[in-house]
């Protein structure tokens, strides 16, 4: 078992035929995910590899190759509106890897994808992997393992760091969902917790915060009030400055508020297990399995 | 990206928002001139990305042209939260009859636009929200629909009692949302918008931030940045598509990832150190990044050591490894330096570093630990 994507998925790449999208794209397959279309308008009868149909749109790919994912590579400029096309043709999952996506763009598109019932991960996010069975995004498939552990985080190469880190200690992974870096969000730490909880195959989370927002905050009364699985949390952004974006959009203290302090206090007080490092992570999860 | 008042004031005058004239001096002669051709007092008012300049001193009252000029005197140069003030706008000072806050802010946690307003204003809105939060009445947006007539004038109600007022509250608080949505703005705030004892409802200061996303598509207002008011090392490192912010400690990070440079700065001080910057070189293994990357952390006096914290997922260890032996080729550097690298390729990228006589580790901690330690050797000596 695992979260969000499994055996079943039937991927499209929105820009397939850019050069992240292609790369990637050859990265998916090699793992054995199923990658059924791709879209590039203007492309549309092509084939990418000799082996992956091209659309024009991405209703095609869902009629004519039952799509049920996206994965999103186009520039940031057109991602919006590529979230738009995908939640509009009927897709069920959408994930947005676009870095630098307009507020604006994403405070629109968030509505309509709630309204048409699919679900958004990202934008600004490495996508997410179920070990094994099937990544759909950029995360490196060599440094998982299947097994246990659910792991959720904002960021990217922390999240490998910390994954790495465990599979190096024998702790494999249910999926591994990178929910993204920027300050509007499509599936935040609460939706991918619920998740965790309900999947039979998680039996600890790993949940990788930062500064900004309150998102950490919610996710540890989440925990409190209705989660029985053991959580061990961490919050990258100690020695942040207040006021100052660190790299991440959605990292940055606004007045006194979306500290790490106060997200790690918010995690001890709903009985979430604090790594002080990421090399922490190792021994509290294993304490918990 | 901060834009300053008088920049804030240009775009909500653009959308039809009664805003009093104003001119940017950057010499106390400036503003004298200035204030001659309003006549009459003036306000002298700093330009730096802070607030709290009337506190600091930042905002003046003259009286006549040769008392804004020494008012001018006082404020260029000031030093506001480690900002030097660099401009000041002087503006005719108006009759105030009464004091309100308008803004509207991205909330990050409805995911939508919402409106403030208080009919305190002239003070700093999380000041009112912490002690007297009644005052505020707040209005989420719906970005379908926009920001309905009866929404304005409803928030316009909560400000003024009378009709005529109201009415030009509501129009305003439009206006507002018009140049918030055409500015690609994640914060625009009135405050104080006033009363004149005339009956006219004024914006006499005003605030906005733009989302840094959305520039490419409004130039106009990218073409605002004031790279006078950030440190020069930080303006370099954006041009050079890098993500750098410094900070005052030892040891000086070079990391890929955003939440790893985090976690990084995070674990120098865990071992007892202080990190010097925030640096993010994204998932380039370019050489020339590195070597920006390198010649920015150089520059600042107070590195003592320079740390390499690399996870290799798509980028690939052994590119990362030829780009710091080819950066520090290209340029002379006199500190320690700890590299980490784990990941694709790691077993090459480690043999590539140790030909070019480098040491190189695996693990995060470790690198670290060694890092804090080169930077206290260096101090001791």
């Amino acid at each position: 078992m695992s979260v969000f994507i499994d055996g079943s998925t039937r991927l499209v790449v929105q820009g397939i035929t850019g050069r992240d999208g292609g790369f990637h794209t050859r990265q998916m397959i090699e793992y054995g995910t199923q990658v059924v279309a791709g879209v590039t308008p203007g492309k549309g009868g092509q084939l990418f590899d000799d082996s992956v149909p091209v659309f024009n749109t991405v209703v095609e790919a869902v009629e004519q190759h039952g799509a049920n994912t996206s994965v999103v590579y186009v520039p940031a400029a057109f991602a919006a509106d590529a979230v738009f096309e995908a939640a509009e043709a009927g897709i069920e999952l959408i994930v947005c890897i676009s870095e630098g996506v307009p507020v604006q763009d994403m405070m629109r598109a968030l509505p309509f994808v709630k309204e048409k019932g699919a679900r958004l991960i990202g934008p600004n996010c490495p996508g997410l992997i179920t070990p094994g069975v099937c990544k759909v995004g950029i995360l490196p498939g060599q440094i998982v393992m299947p097994g246990p552990v659910g792991v959720v985080s904002r960021s990217g190469t922390l999240t490998y760091e910390v994954i790495f880190q465990l599979t190096r200690a024998g702790l494999g992974q249910s999926t591994c969902v990178g929910i993204g870096g920027d300050p509007l969000i499509g599936t935040d730490f609460v939706d991918c917790l619920e998740a965790f909880e309900a999947d039979p195959q998680t039996r600890a989370v790993c949940m990788l915060g930062e500064i900004g927002g309150t998102d950490e905050q919610v996710a540890a009364e989440y925990v409190r009030d209705r989660m029985s699985k053991p959580v061990v949390g961490f919050i990258a952004g100690q020695t942040a400055p207040p006021g100052r974006r660190m790299g991440h959009a959605g990292a940055i203290i606004s007045g006194s508020e979306g500290t790490a302090a106060e997200k790690m206090r918010a995690f001890r007080d709903c009985g979430i297990a604090v790594a002080e490092r990421p090399a922490d992570f190792v021994e509290l999860v294993g304490a918990k399995l | 990206m901060n834009i300053h008042e008088y920049q804030a004031k240009e775009i909500l005058r653009a959308h039809g928002i009664p805003v009093p004239p104003g001119e940017v001096a950057t010499t106390p002669e400036d503003a004298e001139a200035i204030a001659a051709r309003f006549g009459g007092a003036v306000v002298v008012k700093a330009q730096v990305h802070a607030g709290g300049r009337g506190k600091a001193g930042g905002v003046k009252l003259a009286d006549d042209p040769a008392d804004a000029k020494a008012k001018a005197e006082a404020i260029l140069g000031l030093d506001i939260k480690g900002l030097i003030v660099e401009k000041v706008l002087v503006t005719p000072a108006e009759d105030i009859a009464s004091e309100a806050y308008v803004g509207i802010v991205m909330d990050r946690a409805t995911q939508s636009s919402v409106f403030m307003v208080s009919p305190e204003g002239g003070i700093d809105i999380e000041e009112v929200a912490a002690t007297n939060p009644d005052a505020i009445t707040r209005l989420s947006v719906d970005p379908r629909y926009g920001l309905l007539p009866h929404q304005a004038m409803g928030l316009a109600w909560a400000l003024y009692d009378d009709v005529k007022l109201a009415r030009q509250a509501a129009s305003i608080i439009t206006k507002l949302y018009e140049a918030y949505q055409a500015a690609g703005a994640t914060l625009a705030e009135i405050n104080p918008l006033i009363t004149t004892p005339e009956g006219e409802v004024k914006a006499i200061d005003a605030k906005m931030n733009i989302d840094d996303s959305v520039l490419f598509r409004v130039p106009e207002v990218a073409a605002m940045r004031d790279t006078s008011s950030e440190p020069p090392a930080e303006t370099k490192a954006r041009d050079a598509g890098l993500s750098y912010i410094k900070l005052d400690g030892q040891v000086g990070c070079v990391v890929n990832g955003a939440g790893l440079a985090m976690a990084t700065m995070d674990m120098v001080k865990y071992y007892g150190g202080e990190p010097a910057n925030f640096l993010d070189i994204g998932g380039s293994s370019n050489p020339d990044k590195v070597v920006t990357a390198l010649e920015i952390i150089t520059a600042d006096p107070r590195v003592k050591s320079i740390l390499f914290n690399i996870f290799g997922g798509i980028t690939r260890c052994d590119d990362v490894a030829n780009g710091i032996v080819e950066a520090t080729r290209r340029i002379d550097i006199d500190l320690p330096i700890a590299i980490r690298l784990t990941g694709t390729n790691e077993t090459e990228a480690i043999e590539i570093l140790n030909q070019a006589g480098f040491t190189a580790m695996t693990d995060m901690d470790e690198v670290v630990k060694a890092a804090v330690e080169l930077a206290k050797g260096d101090e001791s000596e």
